[in-house]
């Protein structure tokens, strides 16, 4: 091989990454999790992290934090996807924490702010030490700040002014009891990259993120699909779309998108040709406030 | 967009009145990189805080404290691709103060943008970025001599900045200057040649950006492979497999290579390559794979794998630059963490060389202390042997991190200058 020929792509250099640090927290914290919804982001986390321990098993289990508002088809792929890794599935279900009080619903029934306290439960029930999340850089511009090491005290509350400077791929995973770290194995992807990832790696994802006929109703210009925790108010009107989903979250809150693209080929033209960012197209939680992913973060929000 | 596009990742340093933000937001827009709902809730946001233009600034400035404050605070990581190549934008505040935030930005970047004002040339700001993107090694340089349009676009005024800047990164050792001459808020010599300045034969930003030759810059000469993790399987499949995972910090590997592992001086050959797709060819930096010898040696996760006869040095006593990153002062005698590529020991400073005044780069070795943001040259000596080069072969056996045992914080960023 010449000097020329020693080169990587973009793929390849960010798969290198995430594996790096996919095996430091093994390294150097006792008991990290994996956090998984289901969604494309954690789907590709899940696969890194099958590539950096082959050809031995993922040596940590898998966490959902349900909040009871699911797709069906998203629940059938969790579920196979753990039987096929041999992985172990915690469920920290925000409906069990309702039961016993942990957490009350909110007024207007989303779910997208108690599942903060059901995760930081979970994580010290197990005496998790570190959690793998799926979130990018390019996401949000709280999201943009944070490290990838990104240190939690034992509140579980992230201190964006007090951030542990980040250098070279040399991380700090040093915590004390009580504390843990959130580890985001994709910060330098984006939302295009995950998808030509998809595509190169041939991975398997829930048929929603497809084009597909759905009965869908228009709130404040966001296509919601009819579901059981979803339903159209009066003077909504309930219409059938073609259409896919971008992101996959609580089902109260994630919306679709008008589309076509039935094949990860049309789905990567779209996505590199869309003007819209994927959460302001489709998720209604993050339109609170300017700040509203930095304050959930500093609660202590995935 | 192809997958097989590669990445260069860029840190720009300069502060708001350079016009920084606007010449990110410039290279965002034009790649079409910023979103119709990010433009229109940072128009929405500038509207409300009564600014007459709309504030690019407001995009990057993620953190509530820094919209507040107008100020940027932290590093902020942004991304966009041309059909060239996929970017990572290391957008570092360019105040004293935030010195360690540059240093952290330009320790992964492949190039540095110093922005200056041509009607106001080069500031002590400009001469302490030069010298921290040299000291951090960043390959190549690129001075942006902005806001050309406000000086009529004279060639003088660009001459005369180039010249000094390029006299002041003599002294630096810059391997790679680029001098170009732009409008960022009128867009000349952005992503095309400006038609204002036809004396100027140099490429646009976006052309150098795309262009600029950066698989050379790796060190492919010394092979360094530090052993991150240990696969064993231990299953009925794979009963007695061992494998060396990590990452490849320099020079390449390939089956039948004969090896040497550190510290123990051990030598095998290698018997395989391999990464969850399949054996590889022949490994070279930054892949993550997985590395099997034919001997039975112990090897666990902070040794080094490297050549007989070409092997890092096995040291105690180390001479570095060090970027102090914390409120209380670094003295001699202090005991700390340090973390070098995947070892862990414990330190102590024997000695305070000097001090590196930033902007002057003139040394104080009467000095006794190092405070935040602070530049110096200290000694230190490990509990362990690290496994290393000089930092100006190797960036990645070469850099350290120093961790204070009480609070765990990441207090300092080492370069190594001599080691034995």
């Amino acid at each position: 091989m010449s000097a020329s020929e020693y080169r990587l792509t973009q793929l390849q250099t960010l798969e290198a990454e995430s594996i790096h640090i996919i095996r430091e927290v093994v390294a150097e914290l006792e008991r990290p999790v994996l956090l998984f919804s289901g969604g494309k982001d954690s789907i590709v986390m899940l696969r890194l992290a099958e590539k950096a321990f082959f050809p031995a098993r993922i040596p940590f289990p898998v966490m959902h934090v349900d909040t009871g508002h699911n797709f069906q088809e998203v629940l059938d792929f969790r579920d196979r996807r753990v039987s096929e890794l041999g992985v172990q599935l915690i469920v920290a279900s925000v409906p069990e924490a309702l039961d016993r009080g942990l957490v009350s619903e909110p007024p207007d029934g989303t779910r997208n702010r108690i599942q903060t306290p059901v995760l930081l439960d979970a994580l010290e029930k197990y005496r998790f030490t570190a959690a793998f999340g799926g979130a990018r850089r390019d996401e949000d511009k709280a999201r943009a700040k944070e490290r990838v090491f990104s240190f939690r005290d034992e509140f579980g509350q992230w201190d964006p002014k007090n951030q542990r400077p980040e250098l070279w791929n040399t991380y700090n995973g040093r915590i004390q009891m009580g504390e843990n770290i959130r580890v985001f194995p994709l910060s330098n992807w984006t939302e295009l990259d995950i998808w030509q990832y998809v595509k190169h790696e041939q991975i398997a994802l829930p048929s929603i993120y497809f084009a597909h006929r759905r009965e869908v109703f228009d709130r404040g210009g966001m296509l919601y699909g009819v579901h059981e925790v979803c339903r159209p108010k009066a003077g909504e009107e309930v219409f059938t779309e073609t259409v896919r989903y971008r992101t996959v979250g609580d089902a109260s809150l994630t919306a679709a998108v008008r589309s076509d693209a039935d094949t990860l080929e049309a789905i990567i033209d779209e996505v590199a040709s869309t003007r819209i960012t994927e959460r302001g197209a489709t998720r209604g939680d993050d339109k609170f406030s300017e700040a509203a992913m930095e304050d959930r973060k500093r609660e202590g929000y995935f | 967009m192809p997958p097989t596009m590669d990445m260069l990742r860029f840190a720009t340093a300069g502060s708001v009145d350079d016009g920084k933000s606007t010449l990110i937001g410039r290279l965002l827009f034009d790649s079409k990189s910023i979103f119709e709902d990010q433009l229109s809730a940072v128009e929405a946001a500038s509207t409300a805080k009564g600014d007459d233009y709309v504030n690019l600034a407001l995009l990057t400035d993620g953190l509530r404290a820094e919209r507040e404050q107008g100020i940027t605070i932290d590093v902020a990581y942004r991304y966009f691709a041309t059909p060239r190549r996929k970017f990572i934008i290391a957008d570092t505040p360019g105040h004293i103060q935030y010195t360690r935030n540059m240093v952290t930005g330009a320790s992964t970047a492949d190039l540095a943008i110093i922005l200056v004002d041509a009607r106001k040339g080069l500031v002590e700001q400009s001469r302490r970025h030069a010298f921290l993107a040299t000291l951090l090694r960043v390959p190549h340089l690129v001075l942006a001599v902005n806001k050309m349009d406000l000086v009529d676009y004279s060639q003088e005024v660009y001459d005369e900045i180039s010249d000094e800047f390029t006299r002041f990164a003599d002294k630096l050792n810059v391997s790679d200057l680029t001098v170009i001459p732009l409008s960022a808020l009128k867009g000349d010599n952005i992503v095309t040649r400006s038609a204002n300045m036809p004396w100027y034969e140099g490429p646009s930003l976006l052309h150098h950006l795309e262009h600029v030759h950066v698989s050379s810059d790796r060190n492919l000469i010394d092979v360094r492979f530090p052993v991150q993790y240990v696969i064993r399987p231990q299953s009925s499949q794979y009963p007695d497999y061992r494998g060396y995972a990590g990452t490849v910090a320099s020079g390449t590997l390939k089956a039948g290579d004969e090896i040497m592992v550190l510290p123990s001086g051990f030598t095998s050959t290698i018997a395989a390559v391999e990464t969850a797709d399949g054996p590889v060819a022949e490994a070279f930096p930054p892949m993550a794979v997985t590395v099997r010898l034919n001997d039975e040696i112990d090897i666990s996760r902070g040794d080094m794998i490297c050549r007989p006869q070409n092997a890092p040095k096995v040291a105690q006593n180390i001479d570095a630059m060090i970027c102090w990153m914390a409120d209380d002062a670094l003295r001699p005698g202090r005991k700390l963490a340090i973390k070098h590529t995947s070892r862990s020991a414990r330190a102590v400073v024997k000695d305070l060389e000097y001090r590196l005044d930033v902007n002057t780069l003139h040394r104080d070795p009467a000095a006794t202390e190092l405070n935040l943001n602070d530049i110096g040259r200290i000694r230190l000596r490990t509990t362990q042997p690290l496994l290393c080069d000089e930092y100006a072969r190797n960036r990645e056996t070469g850099g350290f991190i120093l961790i204070d045992e009480n609070t765990n914080r990441t207090v300092g960023a080492g370069m190594i200058t001599s080691a034995d």
